[in-house]
Parts: structure tokens; C-alpha cells; sequence
């Protein structure tokens, strides 16, 4: 057991802050130093803080401050994570407020991916033990130090909303009044601590209002582009259009000519313009008429990277799974299934633009930014700018949307290059066209699929072969082994179902010149399409409802039954529907939770689809706040659906040809079907949830168009004019 | 140039070339950034305000066109009796998730409202396809201005 290092001195300066930050909700700009832990002495008259570790702090007013070790761009998890630990350190979420982590991985890596970044849809399932024990431990010191005072056995005390209370009910102490003599107190070891009954939870699994919602209807949530450091000038950017281009020319006479226009930064292969603002940025980079030496993707096609998949994908990759002998079973099948998917490139169009504000130094550097991934921003920054990383101070915000985008820090690394050449803080903010036009994308990707049935229609072999970028790879590198992305093939190695002979590889396949990138819903977002819609192709070779096929194949997965089931019923799955309407269901097993999606759709003669009703099942184990579920299953499923209607990211002369909202195309309100969200009941380990919908979506509505048209979709966007 | 603009109540003079659109008025000149910068081409609805009451996406919206006009924003909007509803219904039905786009899509909320009191779906859809959300907040935010028209 170690000494407390929970005690220290809490400056004035701090206090200050602090006290304006009391009682006013989320304030999260307020940054104590991380390791509050390793400062400070005992000096008793002064006020003390107790911290016994990285993520409650309790000041003498009682003020509970949570440290939020993974970030919030919309999935919920500031609500999530606060209620883990307010649940087992028993304070009220009214009593609470939360600040973003600074960078530490040494504190804060999530233990699902060893480092401090929220994606995967990971950070339930890393913090969910790990945040009850910090809970409990804060908990049992608090309760200790209330005991010791009353000289009594601790055991007996209660606490309940910031308060221990004494046996006999006749003395309360409150949290606030316990700081000093908690924090005097030796930390125990995490798991020496008594976890909850999940019968006394009180918060845990009850629907919860968001943390974060107050500052995000009246306009005060601020996210990266909001940040102001005083001094700070706005840059516009032109980055190279072809993948791998360098600036050739660029007329700094007239941008320095436009009213407001500071500086032209020209770096090799992005120029931008300093200004007092946006527009006088942005009217700076016209007058400055960039010209490009395209380099060697000026030629690069849509149709160049298809082919290049195509070819490639003939050849055997990693095995990711092989059961039985899938090629033998093929070959005696009574009948066979082949497919061949194809899918493109995505962006991520987060409704906040890339931005990133930096102030470069020669002792250091501040950054401010909204990010998934604060230490690799801290450290790539302090890689291309040669400061020490201890000096590379990165503060984050709310992210305006990250879906993957912002687990990477291309933007903050090129903001830094900018940074490195203006006096003072300079914002650079993407606009929308270089936005989409330089994200790094959602690979594209080319998979073959075969089946085979035995005479009554059961599969007797399933084969599938991925093909396409691995992100693994260059993001993860120590688990991408042998040849084999273990996330390209999520979803597909592992289906819900009985398939005696199964044998599936990966082939990894680099587009020249094209960034890629995780994209919401990952690996299983594309393998969930396929496995699913190529599963009610053997449904309906083998002349079988789509439902009861699954079934059938479903006895060794009662989780996944389950969820199919509730679907089913939900959904009045087998009762009539008016004329061209039909319904389609998915099944996924994903990211350590259960869903089974059935999707009513409407296919007008004239072929434009409308989905009417998506009517979703979930068992994700124990739900922290099932308000957040519903919630995700709603806008994953947009999300999802978005780019199985309209999302392609295309190539013409080495450039991405859409730009903007009108030609990269959204949902939009008019177009959202009616969602629901029906929960199982589970004491399983919590799940990850952030992107089981946007994966599960897809595969119901196009398994619910074949329903209506008898038409097969294998690659997306839907081609509505397949639907008449 | 100088224009002299009225937002949320208070004049503002400022010197910016006259085809500035509103939006980097008020963000980067002004410091008010509730209102916020999605594609810059009327596409998304992020950076809707109100000028002389009507909805207008400030992005593509001249300094030079505003004139008299009174400028609100979603630092304001709580001040009318659609706005206030509205956000409470944000806060009832818990819409918001990344958050980004919803000071826009209240203020485009609140427009429909002032316009029309109690509106149907169609009216809604109408009134708010306009406004993107990738987080697709969508059913919560048809279902918030419901609630706010007391329906």
C-alpha cells in the first residue's frame, strides 16, 4: 500500500478557477496539471484537494470534478463515464462537473487500445472496471476518513450523495468536509475495494440526461474552431488537389494586396493565408492562384483503384479463419453462391471542419483542437516542430463530429508546420471542399464471397475474401501480423452463425497515393453488409424466410437469437405491408454487443428508395444509459444509411471529385425513417455501441429492397435505378 | 469599410470589406461563436441566424445586405418565447449529440415557430431539411419542436 500523494496545495490562482467553475455545470476549459497526484506537500491551514487518482478530484466546497480520459464527439460517453464513477463514488450527477484529460497515456490510455484515443467504440468497455474501481476507491477513503473521525468501524457508515452518513443516522459528514482528513489516508490497492451490487445501482442502466447538452442548445459548447487564444489570426488553406503535389507557383503580391491579409505560408505541398479573418483569408487564397505540380497521381482514376483490387484480390491473403475444409464442401455442395462486393471510399464530413489553432514557440507550443487522439497530437506536433513533447501543450474541446476523422492529426501536424511560420496563434480552419477533398478516407473496398447448400439449403461452406487498404497497418502496427488486419476482417471471420467449413483471408491492397482511415462503424461496416445480404441470398436459394433461415443457424448464439427474435416481433416481421413496401432484417455480432435491424422500405416504380421504418434490437450487455443507446441506434443508423444511399468519394485526375454537401450528400430530415430501440435485458460486460448501428442498418434495407424488387445490391451506393 | 450592425440587441461597427459574409462578422470580428461555419454554400445550415426575424444562412449572407436589420443569434434566441421552449425541448428530449449543428437548427426552429405555431411533420420537414446533422439527430429534433409548440 503507498503513501497518499492526494494531498497538495491548492494555489489561489487554481482555487479561482476553480470557484468560478462551481455550481456552473460543464466547465472545461479549466485545466489542472494531470499529475495532481506527484505535486504538492500537506500544509494543513491551506485548502486541500482530494485526488486519490487521475480522475476525481474533490475540493473543500465539495465540488466534484471527473476527468474524462476518453473524448466526446456526440456518442455520449462524457454522460457514460460520469456515471460510472458518480455510481460508485456515490455523488449525484448534479454535483458533478467534467474536464477534458490532458494528454497522458501513462493516466489515461483506454486498455483496449493502449493509448489515449477514443475510437473502436472501446471506451465503455476499456473504462467501465476501471472507473468503478477509481469510484470505490474514492468512496471507501472518503467513507474511512468519516469513520476515523467518529472513531468508529467504517463498515457500517453509508455514503449517499456527496454525504457519509454514521450508523445510527445522527452525524453526517459531507464529502467536501472529508477532503483533508480523506486525502491524509493511504490509497488502497484498486482491487481491495468493494465494487457495487449492480441491484444497488442508482444511476447505472437508469435513462440519463446528457452532461452536455445546456452549452450545446444556447451556443457556449466550444469546440476546436472556437477556440480564441488572444492575438489569434485566421488562415484559410489550399492543400495540394492530386494526392502527393507540390506548390509551384504562388502569387503573394495579390493575396497580400486583399484588405486584412497578413502573411502568405507557403510549405511543399499546402499553401495558406493569414488574415484578421476568415473571409479576408479566404479572398487572400483566391488572389494568391495557387498553381500545382501534380507529381505522379495526376492520372489516378476511380476505375484505376477498382482494377487494382480487382487484380489483386485473385490472389490468396491472410487467413483470418478456417474451419473444416471450405473449398472441398464448395465443391460437393448441392448448389453454390458466388458474389463479388464492391465498395468506396468514404469521408467522414464531420459537421465541424478540420481546424486546428496553434501557437508555436521557442519554449514550447499550445495547441488547441478537438481530437480522438491527444497524446499522438502531442507527440507527432513535437516531432515535426522539434520541441520537447513535455513542452507541447494540447487542449482539447468538443469535437464537432469525429467518426474516425479525428483519431487522426494530419491537420494538426500541417496547422503546426503553418504555426511555425506566423508570430502569434493562427487558426487555420479547413473549408468544406478541402475538407472532403483531403480527408483520408474510408478505404474502398472488393470482396468475394461463395456459399455452398446441401439439398435441403443449409450453408456447407462459406468463403470470403476481403480486399483493400489495412488501416491497421499504419495506424496499429503491433497488431497487424502476419499479412492479417484484424479489423478489415471484423464481422466476416467471426459470423453469428453455424457454417461447418468456413475459410476467410484478407488481402492487403494499397491505393497509390490515397490516404485511408477508420470510418464509424469500421471493419464491420462493410462486413456486415456483405455477410448479411449474402446470407439472405442462401435464404433465398434455399426458399426459406429470411428470419427463420437465421434461426435455424442460430442455435449456438443465444444472444444473437435473442436480439432476432425481439426484432422480429417488434417489427411485425410476416405481416402485411402495402404494395412495393417490403422488409428486411440483419443480424451482427460486433464490437462486443448483439443487434438485429429490420427495415421497412418503400421502392416506387420510379425507384427511389424510402426507408419508412427501422425497428432495431440491441443486447450489448449492461447498459449504462439506455437513453444513449436509443440515441446511437438513431444516428448510427443515419450515419450508416447516409452512405448507403449516397456516399462515394470518387477519383478523376488524381482528385477527389465531390466537394461539398451537394455533390457528398447527407440525410436530411425529410428523408429519416422512424426509428425504434428495443433493449434486452443483460448482465453481460458492457459492449461497444458508437458504431454497431451505422453497420447493422445497411444490410436491412437492402436485404428489404431485394424484398420488394427481387433485385440483389452488391455494391454501394444503392444504384436506385436497379429498384423499379 | 464600416457597417454598423445590430446583434442580439447591441450596434457593432466594424471594418470589413462589404461582400464579408455575416458569419465571419460575428465568429471571427465579433467573437460570438455560437453560430457556426459548416460548408460555406447555404448547404448545411450550421450558421443560421435570423435578420429582421427571417432565417438566413450567414455564410452566404453580405454584411453589406444586413443593414438595419436586427441580428440574432442562438446566444439570443432564449429571449423569444420560441427560442426558450425550443431549447427546452432540446433539453427534454436530449437531442443534441456532437452539438455542433444545433444552434442552427434551433434557429431555424425557431423561425418555423414564430411562423407558424403549431406545425405538422410535412411543415417541419420542410422548414428543417435545410439543416444537416451528421450525428442524425433527426426524429429527436422533429419530435423537440413538437413538444415546444406544446403538441
Amino acid at each position: 500500500m503507498r503513501k497518499s500523494l492526494a494531498v497538495l496545495q491548492l494555489h489561489r490562482r487554481e482555487l479561482l478557477k476553480i470557484g468560478v467553475a462551481v455550481g456552473g455545470g460543464l466547465v472545461l476549459d479549466v485545466a489542472l496539471p494531470a499529475p495532481l497526484r506527484a505535486a504538492g506537500r500537506v500544509i494543513t491551514d491551506a485548502p486541500l484537494l482530494f485526488a486519490p487518482n487521475a480522475f476525481i478530484r474533490i475540493d473543500p466546497t465539495g465540488a466534484v470534478t471527473l476527468v474524462m480520459p476518453m473524448v466526446e464527439m456526440g456518442q455520449g460517453t462524457y454522460t457514460a463515464l460520469a456515471m460510472i464513477l458518480a455510481e460508485e463514488l456515490e455523488v449525484g450527477l448534479d454535483q458533478v462537473r467534467l474536464e477534458h484529460a490532458p494528454p497522458n497515456d501513462a493516466l489515461y490510455a483506454n486498455a483496449i487500445l493502449h493509448i489515449q484515443t477514443t475510437g473502436l467504440s472501446s471506451s465503455i468497455r476499456a473504462f467501465w472496471t476501471p472507473l468503478r474501481k477509481a469510484g470505490a476507491v474514492a468512496r471507501t477513503l472518503l467513507i474511512a476518513a468519516a469513520a476515523k473521525k467518529w472513531g468508529i468501524n467504517p463498515g457500517a457508515c453509508r455514503a449517499r450523495q456527496g454525504v457519509v452518513t454514521h450508523p445510527d443516522g445522527s452525524h453526517h459528514l459531507t464529502y467536501g468536509e472529508l477532503v483533508s482528513a480523506a486525502a491524509s489516508l493511504p490509497v488502497p490497492p484498486v482491487d481491495s475495494v468493494a465494487l457495487k451490487q449492480p441491484a444497488d445501482f442508482e444511476l447505472v442502466g437508469k435513462p440519463t440526461r446528457r452532461l452536455d447538452s445546456q452549452d450545446k442548445v444556447n451556443g457556449r459548447a466550444q469546440f476546436g474552431i472556437d477556440a480564441r487564444p488572444p492575438g489569434v489570426k485566421i488562415a484559410a488553406i489550399s492543400i495540394t488537389p492530386v494526392f502527393g503535389g507540390k506548390v509551384k507557383s504562388v502569387n503573394e503580391a495579390a493575396a497580400l494586396a486583399v484588405n486584412g491579409v497578413h502573411q502568405v505560408v507557403r510549405i511543399d505541398n499546402a499553401v495558406a493565408v493569414v488574415a484578421e479573418h476568415m473571409w479576408a483569408a479566404k479572398k487572400g487564397l483566391m488572389a494568391a492562384a495557387v498553381e500545382w505540380n501534380e507529381g505522379a497521381n495526376a492520372a489516378l482514376s476511380s476505375a484505376d483503384i477498382a482494377r487494382q483490387l480487382e487484380t489483386e484480390s485473385r490472389h490468396p491473403g491472410a487467413v483470418a479463419r478456417n474451419e473444416g475444409d471450405a473449398q472441398k464442401a464448395l465443391a460437393g455442395a448441392a448448389r453454390r453462391l458466388d458474389a463479388v462486393y464492391q465498395l468506396p471510399f468514404l469521408a467522414h464530413a464531420t459537421m465541424e471542419p478540420m481546424n486546428c489553432t496553434v501557437h508555436v514557440r521557442k519554449d514550447g507550443c499550445d495547441i488547441w483542437v478537438g481530437t480522438q487522439a491527444p497524446t499522438l497530437t502531442q507527440a507527432l506536433v513535437a516531432e515535426v516542430t522539434g520541441l520537447p513533447k513535455d513542452t507541447v501543450k494540447v487542449h482539447n474541446h468538443f469535437l464537432g463530429g469525429g467518426f474516425g476523422r479525428r483519431l487522426e492529426v494530419d491537420g494538426s501536424v500541417l496547422a503546426a508546420r503553418i504555426a511555425q511560420h506566423v508570430e502569434g496563434p493562427v487558426k487555420v480552419v479547413w473549408s468544406r471542399e478541402e475538407d472532403i477533398q483531403h480527408d483520408m478516407y474510408r478505404p474502398s473496398y472488393y470482396d468475394r464471397v461463395s456459399a455452398g447448400l446441401d439439398a435441403q439449403g443449409r450453408p456447407v461452406a462459406w468463403t470470403h475474401r476481403v480486399a483493400g487498404s489495412s488501416v491497421m497497418a499504419r495506424y496499429v502496427p503491433p497488431l497487424f501480423r502476419n499479412g492479417l488486419d484484424p479489423d478489415a476482417v471484423e464481422g466476416a471471420a467471426e459470423p453469428p452463425y453455424d457454417f461447418p467449413n468456413i475459410h476467410v483471408d484478407y488481402v492487403r491492397v494499397e491505393p497509390p497515393g490515397i490516404p485511408t482511415a477508420f470510418w464509424r462503424g469500421v471493419g464491420p461496416v462493410k462486413n456486415i453488409f456483405i455477410v448479411e445480404t449474402f446470407l439472405d441470398e442462401l435464404a433465398a436459394a434455399a426458399k426459406q424466410d429470411p428470419v427463420a433461415y437465421r434461426r435455424s443457424l442460430l442455435g449456438r448464439n443465444p444472444r444473437a437469437l435473442g436480439v432476432l427474435n425481439l426484432a422480429a416481433q417488434k417489427s411485425g416481421w410476416g405481416q402485411p405491408l402495402p404494395e412495393r413496401c417490403g422488409r428486411g432484417v440483419a443480424v451482427q455480432s460486433a464490437f462486443g454487443s448483439f443487434l438485429a435491424a429490420v427495415a421497412e422500405v418503400e421502392v416506387p416504380r420510379s425507384g427511389v428508395v424510402k426507408v419508412k421504418r427501422l425497428v432495431c434490437a440491441v443486447d450489448c450487455g449492461v447498459v449504462i444509459n439506455p437513453d444513449t443507446i436509443a440515441a446511437q441506434v438513431e444516428g448510427g443508423s443515419l450515419f450508416g444509411l447516409t452512405a448507403a444511399l449516397y456516399g462515394a468519394i470518387t477519383l478523376r485526375d488524381g482528385r477527389v471529385e465531390q466537394s461539398n454537401f451537394h455533390d457528398y450528400r447527407p440525410m436530411r430530415m425529410n428523408e429519416t425513417p422512424r426509428i425504434e430501440t428495443h433493449l434486452v435485458n443483460s448482465a453481460e460486460a458492457p459492449g461497444g455501441f458508437g458504431e454497431a448501428p451505422t453497420a447493422i442498418v445497411t444490410p436491412a434495407v437492402v436485404n428489404a429492397i431485394f424484398a420488394v424488387t427481387g433485385k440483389r445490391i452488391r455494391s454501394l451506393p444503392i444504384d436506385t435505378s436497379l429498384s423499379g | 469599410m464600416a457597417f454598423t450592425i445590430k446583434v442580439n440587441g447591441t450596434a457593432h461597427s466594424v471594418d470589413v470589406d462589404a461582400d464579408t459574409p455575416l458569419l465571419w462578422v460575428l465568429r471571427d470580428v465579433l467573437g460570438m461563436s455560437g453560430t457556426k461555419f459548416g460548408c460555406g454554400m447555404a448547404l448545411c445550415g450550421a450558421c443560421t441566424v435570423h435578420v429582421g426575424g427571417a432565417p438566413l444562412r450567414s455564410c452566404v449572407t453580405p454584411i453589406s445586405s444586413v443593414g438595419n436589420s436586427a441580428v440574432t443569434t442562438i446566444e439570443a434566441i432564449h429571449n423569444t418565447a420560441q427560442g426558450k421552449a425550443l431549447q427546452q425541448a432540446w433539453l427534454d428530449l436530449d437531442v443534441v449529440q456532437c452539438g455542433y449543428c444545433q444552434s442552427g437548427q434551433i434557429m431555424s426552429a425557431a423561425a418555423l415557430l414564430a411562423a407558424n405555431p403549431k406545425p405538422n411533420d410535412a411543415d417541419i420537414d420542410a422548414a428543417m431539411s435545410g439543416n444537416v446533422c451528421r450525428c442524425g439527430t433527426y426524429q429527436r429534433i422533429r419530435a423537440a419542436i413538437h413538444r415546444a409548440a406544446g403538441g
